[in-house]
Protein backbone atom coordinates (compact mmCIF):
# COMPACT_ATOMS: atom_id res chain seq x y z
CA UNK A 1 0.00 0.00 0.00
CA UNK A 2 1.02 3.73 -0.72
CA UNK A 3 3.39 5.17 2.03
CA UNK A 4 4.40 9.18 2.44
CA UNK A 5 7.50 9.95 3.84
CA UNK A 6 7.19 11.54 7.11
CA UNK A 7 8.96 13.98 9.43
CA UNK A 8 10.55 12.51 12.15
CA UNK A 9 9.08 15.59 14.53
CA UNK A 10 5.64 14.42 12.94
CA UNK A 11 5.97 10.67 13.47
CA UNK A 12 6.40 12.24 17.32
CA UNK A 13 3.10 14.07 16.99
CA UNK A 14 1.40 11.31 16.16
CA UNK A 15 2.68 8.87 18.43
CA UNK A 16 2.31 10.98 21.24
CA UNK A 17 -1.42 11.68 19.98
CA UNK A 18 -2.47 8.01 19.90
CA UNK A 19 -0.99 7.11 23.44
CA UNK A 20 -3.48 9.93 24.38
CA UNK A 21 -6.09 7.96 22.93
CA UNK A 22 -6.57 10.89 20.35
CA UNK A 23 -6.00 10.47 16.12
CA UNK A 24 -4.89 13.49 13.90
CA UNK A 25 -8.83 13.74 13.12
CA UNK A 26 -10.65 13.52 16.35
CA UNK A 27 -11.20 10.24 16.00
CA UNK A 28 -9.98 7.68 19.51
CA UNK A 29 -8.26 4.80 18.63
CA UNK A 30 -10.87 2.33 18.12
CA UNK A 31 -13.06 4.98 15.95
CA UNK A 32 -13.81 4.15 12.74
CA UNK A 33 -14.35 6.50 9.87
CA UNK A 34 -17.88 7.21 8.91
CA UNK A 35 -18.81 4.29 5.92
CA UNK A 36 -21.40 4.61 3.27
CA UNK A 37 -22.78 1.10 2.21
CA UNK A 38 -24.92 0.58 -1.07
CA UNK A 39 -26.51 -2.35 -2.30
CA UNK A 40 -27.64 -3.39 -6.08
CA UNK A 41 -25.81 -0.70 -8.02
CA UNK A 42 -24.52 -3.30 -10.75
CA UNK A 43 -27.43 -4.40 -12.89
CA UNK A 44 -26.06 -7.54 -15.05
CA UNK A 45 -25.00 -9.47 -11.36
CA UNK A 46 -26.71 -11.46 -9.11
CA UNK A 47 -25.85 -8.85 -6.63
CA UNK A 48 -23.46 -5.95 -6.32
CA UNK A 49 -22.28 -3.87 -3.54
CA UNK A 50 -20.44 -0.85 -2.86
CA UNK A 51 -18.77 0.73 -0.26
CA UNK A 52 -16.91 4.02 0.83
CA UNK A 53 -15.03 4.37 3.85
CA UNK A 54 -13.42 7.60 3.80
CA UNK A 55 -11.55 7.66 0.76
CA UNK A 56 -11.85 4.11 0.14
CA UNK A 57 -14.01 2.74 -2.41
CA UNK A 58 -14.76 -0.50 -3.01
CA UNK A 59 -17.13 -1.96 -5.49
CA UNK A 60 -18.06 -5.85 -5.48
CA UNK A 61 -20.19 -7.53 -7.79
CA UNK A 62 -21.06 -11.44 -7.84
CA UNK A 63 -22.49 -13.85 -10.39
CA UNK A 64 -23.91 -17.11 -9.76
CA UNK A 65 -22.90 -19.80 -12.77
CA UNK A 66 -23.49 -23.16 -12.56
CA UNK A 67 -20.66 -25.59 -12.02
CA UNK A 68 -19.84 -29.11 -10.84
CA UNK A 69 -19.02 -29.45 -7.36
CA UNK A 70 -15.13 -30.31 -6.39
CA UNK A 71 -14.29 -33.64 -5.78
CA UNK A 72 -13.26 -33.46 -1.98
CA UNK A 73 -16.96 -31.52 -1.04
CA UNK A 74 -19.37 -33.23 -2.94
CA UNK A 75 -22.27 -31.75 -2.14
CA UNK A 76 -21.26 -28.25 -1.67
CA UNK A 77 -20.81 -24.97 -4.06
CA UNK A 78 -18.16 -22.79 -3.68
CA UNK A 79 -16.71 -19.44 -4.22
CA UNK A 80 -14.35 -17.93 -5.97
CA UNK A 81 -12.86 -14.26 -5.14
CA UNK A 82 -11.10 -12.40 -7.35
CA UNK A 83 -9.63 -8.89 -6.74
CA UNK A 84 -8.79 -5.79 -9.00
CA UNK A 85 -6.94 -3.44 -7.88
CA UNK A 86 -7.16 -0.90 -10.42
CA UNK A 87 -4.63 1.33 -11.33
CA UNK A 88 -6.95 4.35 -11.10
CA UNK A 89 -6.90 3.21 -7.39
CA UNK A 90 -3.72 4.87 -6.64
CA UNK A 91 -0.40 5.93 -9.06
CA UNK A 92 1.00 3.09 -6.87
CA UNK A 93 -1.04 0.22 -9.14
CA UNK A 94 0.27 1.32 -12.20
CA UNK A 95 0.63 -1.59 -14.70
CA UNK A 96 1.58 -4.91 -12.52
CA UNK A 97 2.03 -2.79 -9.46
CA UNK A 98 -1.41 -3.78 -7.66
CA UNK A 99 -1.13 -7.39 -8.65
CA UNK A 100 0.47 -8.56 -5.16
CA UNK A 101 -1.72 -6.52 -3.30
CA UNK A 102 -5.24 -7.96 -5.03
CA UNK A 103 -3.38 -11.88 -4.93
CA UNK A 104 -2.62 -10.71 -1.01
CA UNK A 105 -5.94 -9.39 -0.53
CA UNK A 106 -7.97 -12.46 -2.40
CA UNK A 107 -5.89 -15.27 -0.07
CA UNK A 108 -7.38 -13.46 2.83
CA UNK A 109 -10.85 -13.68 1.42
CA UNK A 110 -10.18 -17.54 0.41
CA UNK A 111 -9.03 -18.28 4.40
CA UNK A 112 -11.91 -16.53 5.60
CA UNK A 113 -14.39 -18.15 3.68
CA UNK A 114 -12.95 -21.84 4.17
CA UNK A 115 -14.79 -23.10 6.96
CA UNK A 116 -18.41 -24.46 7.14
CA UNK A 117 -19.60 -21.07 9.40
CA UNK A 118 -19.29 -18.41 7.38
CA UNK A 119 -21.21 -19.48 4.89
CA UNK A 120 -23.45 -22.31 4.44
CA UNK A 121 -22.25 -23.59 0.76
CA UNK A 122 -24.73 -26.59 1.04
CA UNK A 123 -27.37 -24.10 0.14
CA UNK A 124 -25.51 -23.64 -3.33
CA UNK A 125 -25.82 -27.62 -4.28
CA UNK A 126 -27.66 -28.04 -6.65
CA UNK A 127 -27.21 -32.04 -7.39
CA UNK A 128 -24.50 -33.45 -5.12
CA UNK A 129 -21.57 -34.56 -7.60
CA UNK A 130 -23.08 -32.92 -10.74
CA UNK A 131 -23.93 -29.34 -10.32
CA UNK A 132 -23.70 -26.80 -7.87
CA UNK A 133 -23.88 -22.87 -7.76
CA UNK A 134 -20.44 -20.99 -8.50
CA UNK A 135 -20.64 -17.75 -6.66
CA UNK A 136 -17.43 -15.57 -8.24
CA UNK A 137 -16.98 -12.94 -6.36
CA UNK A 138 -15.15 -9.65 -8.16
CA UNK A 139 -13.71 -7.16 -6.34
CA UNK A 140 -12.80 -3.89 -7.97
CA UNK A 141 -10.77 -1.10 -5.71
CA UNK A 142 -12.12 2.11 -7.56
CA UNK A 143 -10.00 4.47 -5.00
CA UNK A 144 -7.63 3.48 -1.94
CA UNK A 145 -8.28 5.36 1.34
CA UNK A 146 -6.41 3.30 3.38
CA UNK A 147 -8.08 0.31 5.63
CA UNK A 148 -8.93 -1.99 2.22
CA UNK A 149 -9.37 -4.72 4.18
CA UNK A 150 -11.95 -3.97 6.70
CA UNK A 151 -13.63 -2.17 3.79
CA UNK A 152 -13.72 -5.38 1.19
CA UNK A 153 -15.36 -7.37 3.88
CA UNK A 154 -18.00 -4.98 4.77
CA UNK A 155 -18.49 -5.15 0.82
CA UNK A 156 -18.27 -8.84 -0.02
CA UNK A 157 -20.68 -8.95 3.21
CA UNK A 158 -22.93 -6.53 1.46
CA UNK A 159 -22.84 -8.11 -2.09
CA UNK A 160 -23.68 -11.85 -0.81
CA UNK A 161 -26.45 -10.40 1.28
CA UNK A 162 -27.95 -9.29 -2.43
CA UNK A 163 -27.13 -12.12 -4.21
CA UNK A 164 -29.96 -13.50 -5.36
CA UNK A 165 -29.89 -16.93 -7.15
CA UNK A 166 -32.50 -18.37 -9.48
CA UNK A 167 -34.10 -21.26 -7.77
CA UNK A 168 -33.59 -24.44 -10.09
CA UNK A 169 -34.95 -27.75 -10.01
CA UNK A 170 -33.58 -30.65 -11.26
CA UNK A 171 -36.46 -32.99 -13.34
CA UNK A 172 -35.49 -36.68 -14.01
CA UNK A 173 -36.40 -38.24 -17.36
CA UNK A 174 -37.32 -42.14 -17.64
CA UNK A 175 -33.98 -42.58 -19.29
CA UNK A 176 -32.22 -41.35 -16.11
CA UNK A 177 -30.70 -37.73 -18.20
CA UNK A 178 -31.59 -34.64 -15.89
CA UNK A 179 -32.41 -31.74 -17.04
CA UNK A 180 -32.58 -28.66 -15.14
CA UNK A 181 -35.57 -26.27 -15.38
CA UNK A 182 -35.09 -22.51 -14.09
CA UNK A 183 -38.28 -20.81 -12.67
CA UNK A 184 -40.22 -18.91 -15.07
CA UNK A 185 -41.07 -16.28 -12.48
CA UNK A 186 -37.44 -13.85 -12.56
CA UNK A 187 -37.98 -12.86 -8.87
CA UNK A 188 -38.20 -16.33 -7.61
CA UNK A 189 -34.44 -17.00 -6.39
CA UNK A 190 -32.79 -17.96 -3.22
CA UNK A 191 -30.82 -15.74 -0.73
CA UNK A 192 -27.80 -16.26 1.51
CA UNK A 193 -27.12 -15.98 4.81
CA UNK A 194 -24.94 -14.17 5.26
CA UNK A 195 -25.41 -13.64 9.46
CA UNK A 196 -22.02 -15.62 10.04
CA UNK A 197 -19.77 -13.95 7.49
CA UNK A 198 -16.76 -12.55 9.21
CA UNK A 199 -15.42 -9.17 9.20
CA UNK A 200 -12.07 -7.94 8.75
CA UNK A 201 -11.02 -5.73 11.59
CA UNK A 202 -7.64 -4.10 11.06
CA UNK A 203 -5.47 -3.34 14.02
CA UNK A 204 -2.29 -1.57 14.06
CA UNK A 205 0.49 -1.32 16.97
CA UNK A 206 1.73 1.98 17.10
CA UNK A 207 4.12 3.08 20.06
CA UNK A 208 2.96 0.92 22.72
CA UNK A 209 -0.61 1.50 21.81
CA UNK A 210 -3.07 -1.33 19.85
CA UNK A 211 -5.93 0.27 18.04
CA UNK A 212 -7.67 0.73 15.13
CA UNK A 213 -5.05 3.24 13.80
CA UNK A 214 -5.35 2.75 10.53
CA UNK A 215 -8.68 4.75 10.17
CA UNK A 216 -8.39 8.26 9.38
CA UNK A 217 -9.75 10.52 7.25
CA UNK A 218 -7.58 11.61 5.00
CA UNK A 219 -5.12 9.64 2.87
CA UNK A 220 -1.97 10.51 3.74
CA UNK A 221 -2.77 10.23 7.29
CA UNK A 222 -3.45 6.86 7.05
CA UNK A 223 -0.81 6.42 5.25
CA UNK A 224 1.35 7.94 7.63
CA UNK A 225 -0.48 6.09 10.59
CA UNK A 226 0.11 3.04 8.54
CA UNK A 227 4.25 3.82 7.80
CA UNK A 228 4.44 3.86 11.73
CA UNK A 229 3.39 0.39 12.65
CA UNK A 230 5.69 -2.11 12.47
CA UNK A 231 3.26 -5.21 12.54
CA UNK A 232 -0.14 -5.59 10.76
CA UNK A 233 -2.33 -8.09 12.48
CA UNK A 234 -5.10 -8.54 11.36
CA UNK A 235 -8.10 -11.01 12.71
CA UNK A 236 -11.29 -12.60 11.15
CA UNK A 237 -14.30 -12.26 13.90
CA UNK A 238 -17.53 -13.90 13.24
CA UNK A 239 -20.81 -11.87 13.15
CA UNK B 1 -15.93 -0.15 19.33
CA UNK B 2 -18.63 1.53 17.47
CA UNK B 3 -19.07 1.61 13.94
CA UNK B 4 -21.37 3.78 11.83
CA UNK B 5 -22.70 3.16 9.13
CA UNK B 6 -24.91 4.79 6.37
CA UNK B 7 -26.67 4.63 2.86
CA UNK B 8 -25.17 7.35 0.61
CA UNK B 9 -27.07 10.42 0.32
CA UNK B 10 -27.38 12.87 -2.81
CA UNK B 11 -24.89 15.77 -2.50
CA UNK B 12 -27.12 18.95 -2.11
CA UNK B 13 -25.73 21.59 -4.74
CA UNK B 14 -24.50 24.43 -2.80
CA UNK B 15 -27.43 27.12 -1.72
CA UNK B 16 -27.10 29.84 -3.64
CA UNK B 17 -24.69 32.17 -2.19
CA UNK B 18 -26.64 34.47 0.97
CA UNK B 19 -26.91 37.90 -1.06
CA UNK B 20 -23.57 38.23 -3.29
CA UNK B 21 -23.68 40.87 -5.51
CA UNK B 22 -20.58 40.25 -7.69
CA UNK B 23 -21.37 36.64 -9.60
CA UNK B 24 -18.24 35.05 -10.37
CA UNK B 25 -17.99 34.32 -13.79
CA UNK B 26 -17.38 30.40 -13.99
CA UNK B 27 -16.55 28.67 -17.77
CA UNK B 28 -15.42 25.30 -18.49
CA UNK B 29 -12.71 24.45 -21.85
CA UNK B 30 -14.69 25.54 -24.77
CA UNK B 31 -17.23 27.71 -23.44
CA UNK B 32 -16.59 31.14 -25.12
CA UNK B 33 -16.32 34.23 -22.95
CA UNK B 34 -16.94 37.08 -25.29
CA UNK B 35 -17.32 37.85 -29.09
CA UNK B 36 -15.80 41.44 -28.45
CA UNK B 37 -12.44 41.02 -30.36
CA UNK B 38 -11.40 44.28 -28.53
CA UNK B 39 -9.87 41.96 -25.82
CA UNK B 40 -6.50 40.85 -25.64
CA UNK B 41 -6.02 37.11 -24.65
CA UNK B 42 -4.72 36.35 -21.26
CA UNK B 43 -3.58 32.98 -19.81
CA UNK B 44 -6.33 30.11 -19.98
CA UNK B 45 -7.58 31.41 -23.41
CA UNK B 46 -7.43 30.72 -27.24
CA UNK B 47 -8.79 32.71 -30.39
CA UNK B 48 -11.25 30.31 -32.61
CA UNK B 49 -13.96 31.66 -34.82
CA UNK B 50 -13.39 35.41 -33.90
CA UNK B 51 -14.49 34.64 -30.49
CA UNK B 52 -12.39 34.53 -27.46
CA UNK B 53 -12.83 30.69 -25.82
CA UNK B 54 -11.99 29.32 -22.21
CA UNK B 55 -9.75 26.48 -22.60
CA UNK B 56 -9.23 25.49 -19.07
CA UNK B 57 -12.15 25.19 -15.77
CA UNK B 58 -12.14 28.27 -13.85
CA UNK B 59 -13.44 31.98 -13.09
CA UNK B 60 -12.98 34.57 -15.92
CA UNK B 61 -10.96 37.67 -14.76
CA UNK B 62 -11.18 40.99 -16.50
CA UNK B 63 -8.01 43.97 -16.14
CA UNK B 64 -9.29 46.67 -18.19
CA UNK B 65 -8.34 44.89 -21.63
CA UNK B 66 -6.85 41.62 -20.70
CA UNK B 67 -9.27 38.30 -20.05
CA UNK B 68 -7.46 35.69 -18.61
CA UNK B 69 -9.52 32.81 -17.15
CA UNK B 70 -8.13 31.40 -14.06
CA UNK B 71 -8.04 27.58 -13.18
CA UNK B 72 -9.68 26.39 -9.94
CA UNK B 73 -7.88 23.17 -9.92
CA UNK B 74 -4.50 23.56 -10.68
CA UNK B 75 -0.94 22.57 -9.09
CA UNK B 76 0.67 25.70 -6.99
CA UNK B 77 2.26 28.09 -9.54
CA UNK B 78 4.97 29.71 -7.79
CA UNK B 79 5.63 33.99 -7.42
CA UNK B 80 8.18 35.69 -6.12
CA UNK B 81 7.19 36.52 -2.42
CA UNK B 82 5.12 33.31 -1.78
CA UNK B 83 4.97 31.57 1.61
CA UNK B 84 5.20 27.81 1.21
CA UNK B 85 5.59 24.81 2.95
CA UNK B 86 7.14 22.11 1.89
CA UNK B 87 8.39 18.34 1.52
CA UNK B 88 12.38 17.87 1.22
CA UNK B 89 12.23 14.92 -1.31
CA UNK B 90 15.85 14.57 -2.05
CA UNK B 91 19.29 15.68 -0.83
CA UNK B 92 21.54 16.56 -3.79
CA UNK B 93 25.40 17.99 -3.98
CA UNK B 94 24.15 22.00 -3.14
CA UNK B 95 20.58 21.86 -3.08
CA UNK B 96 17.53 20.21 -1.64
CA UNK B 97 14.68 19.30 -3.67
CA UNK B 98 11.32 20.28 -2.21
CA UNK B 99 8.32 19.02 -2.89
CA UNK B 100 5.17 21.76 -3.35
CA UNK B 101 2.70 20.77 -5.60
CA UNK B 102 3.98 22.28 -8.46
CA UNK B 103 4.78 20.90 -11.61
CA UNK B 104 8.43 20.87 -11.22
CA UNK B 105 9.93 20.38 -7.41
CA UNK B 106 11.53 23.24 -6.04
CA UNK B 107 14.95 24.19 -5.06
CA UNK B 108 16.33 25.22 -2.04
CA UNK B 109 19.96 25.95 -2.81
CA UNK B 110 22.56 25.83 0.51
CA UNK B 111 22.97 29.49 0.05
CA UNK B 112 20.01 30.17 0.52
CA UNK B 113 19.45 28.58 3.85
CA UNK B 114 20.46 30.00 7.26
CA UNK B 115 23.13 28.15 8.99
CA UNK B 116 22.75 27.87 12.62
CA UNK B 117 24.85 30.12 14.30
CA UNK B 118 23.49 32.80 12.01
CA UNK B 119 26.98 33.74 10.44
CA UNK B 120 27.13 34.61 6.93
CA UNK B 121 29.81 33.26 5.05
CA UNK B 122 30.76 31.19 2.17
CA UNK B 123 29.61 27.80 2.05
CA UNK B 124 32.55 25.23 2.29
CA UNK B 125 32.24 21.57 1.57
CA UNK B 126 31.93 20.63 5.16
CA UNK B 127 28.62 22.10 4.89
CA UNK B 128 28.08 20.27 1.74
CA UNK B 129 28.60 17.00 3.83
CA UNK B 130 26.81 18.66 6.97
CA UNK B 131 23.70 18.75 4.33
CA UNK B 132 21.79 16.09 5.62
CA UNK B 133 22.12 17.42 9.31
CA UNK B 134 20.24 20.39 8.50
CA UNK B 135 17.85 18.85 6.28
CA UNK B 136 16.85 15.01 5.69
CA UNK B 137 13.62 13.56 3.05
CA UNK B 138 10.61 13.36 4.46
CA UNK B 139 11.70 16.93 6.47
CA UNK B 140 8.68 20.03 6.48
CA UNK B 141 9.76 23.78 5.66
CA UNK B 142 8.60 26.87 5.49
CA UNK B 143 10.19 28.88 3.17
CA UNK B 144 9.69 32.01 0.55
CA UNK B 145 9.60 31.97 -3.53
CA UNK B 146 12.76 33.99 -4.13
CA UNK B 147 13.07 33.28 -8.16
CA UNK B 148 11.15 31.14 -10.60
CA UNK B 149 13.06 29.73 -13.57
CA UNK B 150 11.99 30.18 -17.05
CA UNK B 151 10.95 26.28 -17.09
CA UNK B 152 8.75 27.21 -14.44
CA UNK B 153 10.33 25.56 -11.29
CA UNK B 154 10.40 27.57 -7.93
CA UNK B 155 13.44 28.51 -6.12
CA UNK B 156 13.15 28.84 -2.00
CA UNK B 157 14.99 30.47 0.45
CA UNK B 158 14.94 30.61 4.27
CA UNK B 159 16.81 33.56 5.26
CA UNK B 160 14.79 34.67 7.03
CA UNK B 161 14.47 33.68 11.17
CA UNK B 162 10.56 32.90 10.74
CA UNK B 163 11.39 30.31 8.14
CA UNK B 164 12.90 26.78 8.36
CA UNK B 165 12.19 23.63 9.35
CA UNK B 166 8.91 22.86 11.11
CA UNK B 167 8.31 20.89 14.05
CA UNK B 168 5.55 18.95 15.67
CA UNK B 169 2.54 19.11 13.89
CA UNK B 170 -0.35 18.44 11.14
CA UNK B 171 -0.19 19.15 7.45
CA UNK B 172 -3.26 19.94 5.56
CA UNK B 173 -3.06 19.31 1.72
CA UNK B 174 -5.41 21.80 -0.22
CA UNK B 175 -5.86 23.03 -3.30
CA UNK B 176 -3.69 26.45 -4.13
CA UNK B 177 -6.23 27.96 -5.60
CA UNK B 178 -8.55 28.37 -2.21
CA UNK B 179 -5.61 29.58 -0.06
CA UNK B 180 -6.34 33.45 0.16
CA UNK B 181 -3.46 35.87 -0.84
CA UNK B 182 -2.73 38.00 2.71
CA UNK B 183 0.11 40.47 3.33
CA UNK B 184 0.81 37.54 6.34
CA UNK B 185 0.49 33.71 5.93
CA UNK B 186 1.57 33.01 9.61
CA UNK B 187 -1.05 33.12 11.93
CA UNK B 188 -1.32 32.47 15.93
CA UNK B 189 -4.94 31.83 16.57
CA UNK B 190 -6.20 33.05 20.17
CA UNK B 191 -7.38 29.01 20.84
CA UNK B 192 -4.07 27.93 21.27
CA UNK B 193 -2.48 26.68 18.17
CA UNK B 194 -0.50 28.38 15.02
CA UNK B 195 -1.51 28.02 11.65
CA UNK B 196 0.96 28.54 8.62
CA UNK B 197 -0.81 29.15 5.12
CA UNK B 198 1.12 28.26 2.57
CA UNK B 199 0.39 29.86 -0.53
CA UNK B 200 0.88 26.13 -2.49
CA UNK B 201 -1.90 24.80 -0.69
CA UNK B 202 0.07 22.87 2.30
CA UNK B 203 -1.48 24.40 5.04
CA UNK B 204 0.43 23.80 8.41
CA UNK B 205 -0.91 23.60 12.16
CA UNK B 206 1.49 23.65 15.53
CA UNK B 207 0.92 24.40 18.75
CA UNK B 208 1.64 28.24 19.24
CA UNK B 209 5.00 28.08 20.85
CA UNK B 210 4.49 29.81 24.21
CA UNK B 211 1.71 27.12 24.74
CA UNK B 212 4.92 24.60 24.76
CA UNK B 213 6.23 25.70 28.03
CA UNK B 214 3.17 24.39 29.86
CA UNK B 215 3.50 20.70 28.49
CA UNK B 216 1.47 19.04 31.75
CA UNK B 217 -1.62 19.99 30.89
CA UNK B 218 -1.66 21.57 27.89
CA UNK B 219 -0.43 19.11 25.52
CA UNK B 220 -3.98 17.03 25.22
CA UNK B 221 -5.81 20.66 25.02
CA UNK B 222 -3.35 21.07 22.20
CA UNK B 223 -3.77 18.00 20.70
CA UNK B 224 -7.11 18.51 20.52
CA UNK B 225 -7.70 22.23 19.27
CA UNK B 226 -5.03 21.38 16.60
CA UNK B 227 -7.56 18.01 15.49
CA UNK B 228 -10.67 20.36 15.61
CA UNK B 229 -8.70 22.94 13.40
CA UNK B 230 -7.78 20.09 10.79
CA UNK B 231 -11.03 19.22 10.86
CA UNK B 232 -12.32 22.47 10.24
CA UNK B 233 -10.04 23.32 7.94
CA UNK B 234 -11.02 20.25 5.42
CA UNK B 235 -14.55 20.87 5.83
CA UNK B 236 -14.38 24.58 4.47
CA UNK B 237 -12.21 22.85 1.77
CA UNK B 238 -15.08 20.43 0.99
CA UNK B 239 -16.95 23.37 0.91
CA UNK B 240 -15.14 25.36 -1.31
CA UNK B 241 -14.48 28.20 0.60
CA UNK B 242 -11.56 30.29 0.84
CA UNK B 243 -9.09 29.64 3.60
CA UNK B 244 -7.57 32.29 5.62
CA UNK B 245 -7.34 33.06 9.28
CA UNK B 246 -10.73 34.94 10.06
CA UNK B 247 -12.75 32.63 7.89
CA UNK B 248 -10.48 29.16 10.03
CA UNK B 249 -11.47 31.17 13.11
CA UNK B 250 -14.84 31.54 12.63
CA UNK B 251 -15.40 28.12 11.25
CA UNK B 252 -13.72 26.73 14.86
CA UNK B 253 -15.86 28.68 17.19
CA UNK B 254 -18.98 27.37 14.75
CA UNK B 255 -17.64 23.66 15.39
CA UNK B 256 -16.99 24.17 19.11
CA UNK B 257 -20.46 22.62 20.03
CA UNK B 258 -19.77 19.28 18.33
CA UNK B 259 -17.02 16.59 19.17
CA UNK B 260 -14.25 16.57 17.15
CA UNK B 261 -14.70 13.83 15.47
CA UNK B 262 -18.34 14.25 14.12
CA UNK B 263 -16.90 17.35 12.25
CA UNK B 264 -16.15 15.63 9.21
CA UNK B 265 -20.07 14.12 9.36
CA UNK B 266 -21.58 15.50 6.38
CA UNK B 267 -24.44 16.85 7.65
CA UNK B 268 -22.36 18.77 10.21
CA UNK B 269 -20.33 20.06 8.26
CA UNK B 270 -22.73 21.84 6.03
CA UNK B 271 -24.50 23.54 9.41
CA UNK B 272 -21.06 24.64 10.01
CA UNK B 273 -19.84 25.85 7.14
CA UNK B 274 -23.12 27.53 6.82
CA UNK B 275 -22.78 28.84 9.79
CA UNK B 276 -19.34 30.15 9.09
CA UNK B 277 -20.47 32.07 5.59
CA UNK B 278 -22.91 33.94 7.67
CA UNK B 279 -20.84 35.18 9.93
CA UNK B 280 -18.42 36.28 7.09
CA UNK B 281 -21.17 37.91 5.25
CA UNK B 282 -22.32 39.71 8.83
CA UNK B 283 -18.91 40.56 8.84
CA UNK B 284 -18.30 42.09 5.31
CA UNK B 285 -21.94 44.02 5.25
Amino acid sequence: MASVTLSEAEKVYIVHGVQEDLRVDGRGCEDYRCVEVETDVVSNTSGSARVKLGHTDILVGVKAEMGTPKLEKPNEGYLEFFVDCSASATPEFEGRGGDDLGTEIANTLYRIFNNKSSVDLKTLCISPREHCWVLYVDVLLLECGGNLFDAISIAVKAALFNTRIPRVRVLEDEEGSKDIELSDDPYDCIRLSVENVPCIVTLCKTGKRVGKVLHASLQSVVHKEESLGPKRQKVGFLG
Amino acid sequence: MAMEMRLPVARKPLSERLGRDTKKHLVVPGDTITTDTGFMRGHGTYMGEEKLIASVAGSVERVNKLICVKALKTRYIGEVGDIVVGRITEVQQKRWKVETNSRLDSVLLLSSMNLPGGELRRRSAEDELAMRGFLQEGDLISAEVQAVFSDGAVSLHTRSLKYGKLGQGVLVQVSPSLVKRQKTHFHDLPCGASVILGNNGFIWIYPTPEHKEEEAGGFIANLEVISRLRNCIISLVTQRMMLYDTSILYCYEASLPHQIKDILKPEIMEEIVMETRQRLLEQEG
